[in-house]
């Protein structure tokens, strides 16, 4: 299988509101940025992916306008998935895995400003048996807490450390709109607080993947993919087991999460990655991918999980999971982690996940 | 791109569709979509188990009134603990999902892999949904029909052709559909006169030479070259697939064939080795949403000079009987389930190859072409399929 590599990643600074900007405003200085750290222009990538959603953007076809960021002149080999952007950058990886591609530029945006995120999210629901009913993304993930909490899995208190933590990492993330100490607030819908619930964002990402060699010129310290893979479970929460996230799991063993070899502490803990970097926009969903993972274990302690600050620090839906990998990435080209696992997610109560096993050159 | 030899073959083994019509009253988005995936399945005698990912693809999610609509559909795509992806490229995307599929096999990283595309129309009104207004762009009007108009006008002032081509392809993709039992419109009584006299729509184009509003799916199965040697009917073999995007307003953009769309034949003629797709190409399943389409495509994917695709159109080469019949099946002018009409034109071209299109095979069909475009004439998605493997 070919080597590929993350060789840049860059984000907007991320805000509740940019009714000032449209989508293409605000993504055109992100794709400026990641552009201008491989020296490339738009018209000598290979390929480009990107990932949005036409129900936050209220119109059919907003990612042709977006299109007009890149700059599509003369004519490139592109294409558009429906989905977060990590599912854009696995569709990149695997064109460039075919031979068709050295480079490939990936990216994805949302705002949800416009409307309300939480009523908007409803319509991803069945649309004969839930969405009727409008349980709202923040009453589903409560459902999952609830259970999590009866299940002996976690408490209020360990869920409010969780949120402390990542606003605290998000300190010292400047694209991050939550820094800092976050009060734990009003229950929204019990057992989650508005601690414990992402703030709503507008913003956007985008990453350079290359091949090889590719990869080694464009960049001193590429982020080897060296793993990707994506699962989904059944659609209505009533079916699923909301504690655990099989998904993941799959995923992460597809990916060699799991033949990764273990750390000094043993094995039975988690692999040897130092940094994880979690797509969970509650709290609670933490809980849940920690399990999935084994991160709870003794060697879990050494691993950094989401010094970003995570999807609790900036949610802008659509790209918070191009984030998560961008973010490992950034971490790995910096030199601050030599192997880290990334994850997105997509659905209600993690429906559908994504693990993404990233490493950097041996030293 | 020097590695590209390097890709596993890919065949497609099971086509499956659902009978197209204006409103599927019957069934759930799910249970269209399962009809067709089942018999893709069937088609390939292999079973849920066998695939190992599902690509889908839709046109805007507004269509039927669910986001992101993979996650609603998981359960009914059997791919509960498998990959799934969702494709969105406007009208190519029935292409483009094919050809994200091809390459999952042709990088090795899946052999067995359902695609599938689907529209339910009737679930909602696409003209309005695609026109809802947004603060500070151009507004697409009423629906496609008052974007795609003016380009028509425009081809045809710059070419000469006479105003009758529009209903000779209207009537001839017609009369190809009575051939389809799938397709949407079986207008057993048509005429080239009522054609002619059908009421005006968006200037030159006729209501009679528009696409109809359908509700439909249509599923592929494809697969590695171990899994066409298992497969107990004649395989697809894929010779060559291309993506390409311009912007949608630019100045400079010619409307009336669009250099992406040259540059997307180009790259997949050279892909499949073609020097004369003319000659080459026994059959063409070419995007054709409105009648005057034919004759722009032609010149546009290389089978005509610039100004002579509507003499081809003209003189009969297009028919079924023609020496380059262009959409056997009745086309998007007789079938359009928006996200699926990509895929349609794309599996419509395995069929051929496959010599599995019943009363509208092209005889002895050994390549074909698949075309679907969308957006503002921006998106393109092709794939050129063949009877013969490509390292044979």
């Amino acid at each position: 299988m070919r080597e590929v590599a993350v060789v840049a990643f860059g984000q907007s600074r991320h805000v509740r509101d940019s009714a000032e900007t449209s989508e293409v405003e605000m993504l055109m200085p992100v794709l400026h940025d990641v552009l201008a750290r491989t020296g490339l222009t738009a018209g000598e990538i290979d390929f480009t992916c990107s990932g949005s959603s036409d129900y936050l953007a209220g119109r059919a076809f907003s990612f042709t306008m977006a299109l007009d960021g890149v700059g599509a002149w003369p004519p490139i080999s592109e294409s558009h998935v429906e989905m977060d952007g990590a599912w854009a950058l696995y569709e990149a990886w695997v064109k460039i895995l075919t031979g068709e591609a050295e480079t490939a530029l990936v990216y994805a945006y949302g705002k949800s400003s416009p409307g309300e995120v939480r009523d908007v999210l409803t319509r991803q629901l069945d649309p004969y048996y839930l969405a009727p009913l409008w349980p709202d993304s923040v009453a589903l993930a409560a459902l999952q807490a609830r259970a999590l909490i009866d299940a002996g899995l976690t408490d209020e208190r360990q869920l409010a450390g969780i949120a402390a933590r990542s606003r605290a990492a998000a300190a010292d993330n400047p694209y991050a709109q939550l820094r800092g100490a976050v009060p734990v607030g009003e229950p929204l819908a019990a057992p989650l607080h508005t601690g414990d619930c992402p703030p709503v964002s507008d913003g956007a990402a985008a990453v350079v993947l290359a091949a090889g060699d590719t990869a080694r010129r464009l960049t001193e310290r590429p982020a080897w993919i060296r793993g990707l893979d994506h699962r989904v479970e059944a659609h209505s929460p009533g079916v699923r087991d909301l504690t655990d996230s099989p998904s993941t799991r799959l995923a992460a063993e597809r990916a060699g999460y799991f033949a990764l070899p273990h750390g000094p502490k043993g094995m039975g803990g988690a692999p040897a990655v130092d940094t994880v970097e979690l797509h969970a926009p509650f709290t609670s969903q933490e809980v849940v991918l920690r399990r999935a993972l084994n991160l709870d274990g003794p060697a879990g302690a050494d691993i950094r999980i989401n010094p970003s600050g995570g999807a609790l620090a900036a949610n802008p839906v659509m790209a918070a999971g191009l984030i998560r990998i961008g973010e490992a990435a950034a971490r790995i080209q910096r030199g601050e982690s030599q192997r880290a696992l990334a994850h997105a997610t997509s659905g209600p109560c993690l429906q559908q996940n994504l693990v993404a096993v990233l490493e950097g050159e041996a030293r | 791109m020097s590695n590209a030899a390097h890709k596993e073959p890919v065949a497609v083994v099971g086509i499956g569709q659902t009978k197209h019509v204006a409103a599927r009253r019957d069934v759930s988005l799910a249970g269209l979509v399962r009809e067709a995936a089942r018999r893709a399945l069937d088609d390939a005698e292999l079973t849920w188990a066998d695939i190992d990912a599902v690509v889908i693809g839709k046109a805007p999610d507004f269509f039927e009134g669910v986001m992101m609509p993979e996650l609603y559909l998981a359960d009914a795509l059997g791919a509960v603990g498998k990959p799934v992806l969702r494709v969105h490229t406007a009208g190519s995307v029935g292409g483009s999902t094919a050809l994200v599929a091809t390459n999952l096999v042709a990088a090795r990283v899946h052999r067995t892999v359902l695609t599938l595309a689907f529209e339910k129309q009737s679930e909602s009104n696409a003209m309005w949904g695609l026109s809802l207004p947004i603060p500070f762009q151009q507004p697409l009007l009423a629906g496609a029909g008052g974007f795609f108009a003016p380009h028509v006008r425009a081809y045809m002032r710059r070419t000469g052709a006479p105003d009758t081509v529009g209903s000779l392809v209207a009537y001839k993709d017609r009369r190809n559909a009575l051939k389809n039992p799938y397709a949407h419109l079986h207008e057993e009584d048509i005429t080239l006169e009522k054609v002619q006299s059908s009421p005006m729509l968006w200037d030159p184009i006729r209501y009679s030479e528009t696409c109809p509003s359908s509700d439909g799916a249509c599923a592929m199965v494809l697969t590695d070259r171990a899994g066409a040697a298992r497969s107990p009917r004649p395989a697809a073999w894929v010779h060559g697939g291309a993506m390409r995007s311009e912007p949608t307003l630019f100045a400079g953009k010619d409307f009336v064939s669009p250099q992406a769309g040259k540059d997307c034949a180009a790259d997949v003629y050279r892909q499949a080795g073609l020097t004369d797709p003319r000659r080459q190409i026994d059959a063409v399943e070419m995007y054709v949403p409105f009648s005057w389409y034919e004759p722009m495509w032609l010149e546009n994917l290389g089978f005509a000079e610039e100004g002579e695709g509507w003499k081809l159109t003209e003189a009969g080469v297009t028919a079924l009987d023609g020496d380059l019949p262009v959409n056997p099946s009745g086309g998007v002018l007789s079938t359009n389930p928006i996200g699926a009409s990509g895929m349609l034109r794309f599996a419509e071209a395995a069929l051929q190859v496959r010599g599995q299109a019943g009363a509208h095979q092209v005889e002895g069909a050994r390549r074909a072409l698949g075309h679907a475009y969308g957006g503002g004439s921006q998106f393109f998605s092709m794939w050129l399929v063949g009877a013969d493997s490509p390292a044979a």
